[in-house]
């Protein structure tokens, strides 16, 4: 712990986490209360493409379809929220749990396929997903649906916003902790070989799919509890937060922050955010309305980093071990 | 005799019109080395997919280990003590030399379903593996990843790698591929030295290799098993002095 910050890549890992846990005092401080809101929806991305980087980055399995668990984690919460069920010590493990028969289903058919296909058919599956909750009119359909924050009676209370970013977090911490236990556990020893290697792995003996869906699992939950945040955080679900966009921007973010490193969703979600919220009216200061397209900026910025720093944002710290 | 570990019972397998692999029957006993002979397109490769459980053959069986292993899938075979070397060099490039065959020790350690303790500081996987690396002569490369290893290096990887399984039977395929006169001869040493672990079916077109190590050989032509015996058998053998060794014999 105490080596990992005599390297550049530990020092800047601290500085990060120490800037968020002091977030909302800095927000408060500057009395700029949406910035905590900026925060609290940087730290939730970051764990989702936390839970994406544990099977694109370590297990070299592009989905094209992670923000389906955005969506069943977040309509858990809110359909239960609807039927009366405010309860969060209900509505959590419910949602968490539902975030992991989806991710075993469509694991399980969709890692028998490789590459290209496989992003092909995650994306399906999470379009499905789209359009059934576009569906289900009692809930919302296309317009979606509002509710209030999970209860933890006697816990803590959601509805302060301070309270409810520290929680994310922590539990973003946590989600980093797991993984980096995990990338060098004997499991993740077998997803990495695998994801560089999966004929070789076989050879050793490996049943490569069998982790491969454990992973996918694993990662559906955190993803789960990612949208279970991100509904909370907007007291609204609809079927927007699971388009295939979302998706795309989940990957943009792993890849922006370094694929496979541990730190990398972190940083990659802190600059997606800032880019999003600061070009735009940067761009609108240079020229009224040019805001909306901060993406004609944002993209060739991308294909400069697919081009010159492959590792993206976490190589700059420096070339990586093991 | 020793005992019969892996055996092929008329093994069929067809791509569209082409017969690959046609009623071919093979054995292999503990103890041995049986090389596998024949010219390019005989069919070695795909009878040796069928036997990893990489393909899978139209008809006929393939017994292992005192089991019918025809429909088990690779890995499954590999965890029986089927080992094997590829034609073409495959390590995990990522990894350390040590990190690649502690993980061949960690597949022959029962599941992995291990999330958080540390894998590289466990005694009983990197242990055997560094031994494993010795016994290579890779020990002084361990640290060093494997794809900063020299080609011949990497094949003493995957030797390695292989035997960190401990293997009944070995299935390698052109290991010589590649390798310089040197490096050959100290493989060819090295493998004699295997025969009390392992059997080992060796498929191999440096023949000089061929005649020093194998007990018997079976030349396949045309996905058929043409002859099989033991190396004076097959040199004097009319018909593969015809079809295959030609005047090189």
């Amino acid at each position: 712990m105490i080596d990992a910050l005599r390297t550049p890549r530990g020092v800047a890992a601290a500085l990060v986490l120490l800037l968020f846990a002091v977030w909302p005092l800095l927000t408060q401080a500057l009395h700029q209360p949406y910035l905590l809101s900026v925060g609290t929806r940087i730290v939730i991305w970051a764990i989702a493409a936390v839970s994406l980087n544990m099977i694109l980055g370590y297990g070299g399995l592009v989905s094209f379809g992670h923000a389906a668990f955005f969506g069943i984690g977040g309509y858990a919460v809110g359909i239960m929220s609807a039927e009366g069920i405010q309860n969060g010590w209900l509505q959590w493990p419910v949602a968490l749990l539902a975030s992991a028969v989806w991710a075993a289903a469509v694991g399980a058919l969709s890692l028998r396929t490789r590459g290209v296909y496989f992003l092909m058919i995650t994306l399906a599956f999470a379009q499905l997903v789209y359009y059934l909750s576009s569906g289900l009119e009692a809930y919302g359909g296309d317009d979606g649906l509002n509710f209030s924050r999970s209860r933890f009676p006697g816990l803590i209370d959601l509805r302060d916003k301070a309270t409810f970013y520290w929680l994310c977090f922590v539990l973003l911490v946590a989600a980093l902790w797991f993984c980096g236990r995990l990338a060098n556990s004997r499991f993740g020893l077998v997803l990495r070989g695998a994801g560089s290697n999966e004929l070789r792995m076989t050879a050793l003996g490996f049943p490569v799919f069998r982790y491969r869906l454990a992973a996918f699992t694993i990662s559906g939950v955190l993803g789960g509890l990612a949208g279970i945040l991100l509904a909370n955080e907007g007291t609204y679900v609809s079927p927007a937060m699971m388009s295939w966009m979302k998706s795309g921007d989940l990957i943009v973010i792993v890849v922006l922050g370094g694929i496979g490193a541990l730190f990398g969703p972190l940083y990659g979600a802190v600059v997606f955010f800032a880019v999003e919220e600061f070009l735009k009216p940067f761009l609108d200061l240079a020229h009224k309305g040019w805001g909306e397209y901060w993406q004609i900026v944002f993209g060739p910025l991308l294909v400069i980093i697919a081009l010159y720093a492959r590792g993206g944002i976490d190589s700059l710290l420096g070339q990586r071990h093991g | 005799m020793a005992e019969v570990l892996l055996s092929t019972d008329k093994l069929v397998k067809r791509f569209g019109g082409l017969l690959a692999t046609d009623n071919v029957s093979i054995e292999v006993r503990a103890g041995e080395i049986h090389a596998l002979i024949g010219p390019n397109g005989a069919g070695k490769t795909t009878l040796v997919g069928q036997l990893t459980g990489n393909l899978a053959p139209d008809s006929g069986h393939i017994r292992f280990a005192g089991r019918d292993v025809t429909k088990l899938p690779a890995h499954a075979r590999v965890q029986l003590g089927l080992g094997r070397s590829f034609q073409i060099t495959s390590v995990l490039r990522e990894f350390t030399a040590l990190d690649n065959v502690a993980l061949a020790v960690q597949a022959h350690a029962g599941h992995s379903f291990r999330f958080l303790a540390d894998a590289r500081r466990e005694a009983s996987l990197r242990g055997p593996a560094r031994r494993g690396l010795e016994a290579v002569s890779l020990g002084a490369r361990a640290d060093v990843p494997a794809s900063a290893l020299s080609h011949g290096e990497q094949r003493q990887l995957e030797m390695a790698m292989a035997l960190a399984g401990e293997p009944k039977v070995l299935l390698l395929d052109e290991p010589m591929a590649g390798m310089g006169t040197e490096e050959s001869q100290r493989l060819v040493g090295f493998l004699r030295s295997l025969k009390q672990r392992c059997g080992m079916l060796l498929i191999e077109h440096d023949m000089e290799a061929v005649f020093a190590l194998a007990d018997r050989i079976t030349v396949l032509v045309y996905g058929r098993v043409l002859a099989s015996g033991t190396p004076e058998e097959i040199r004097t053998n009319a018909e593969v002095l015809q079809a295959y060794l030609g005047k090189a014999a």
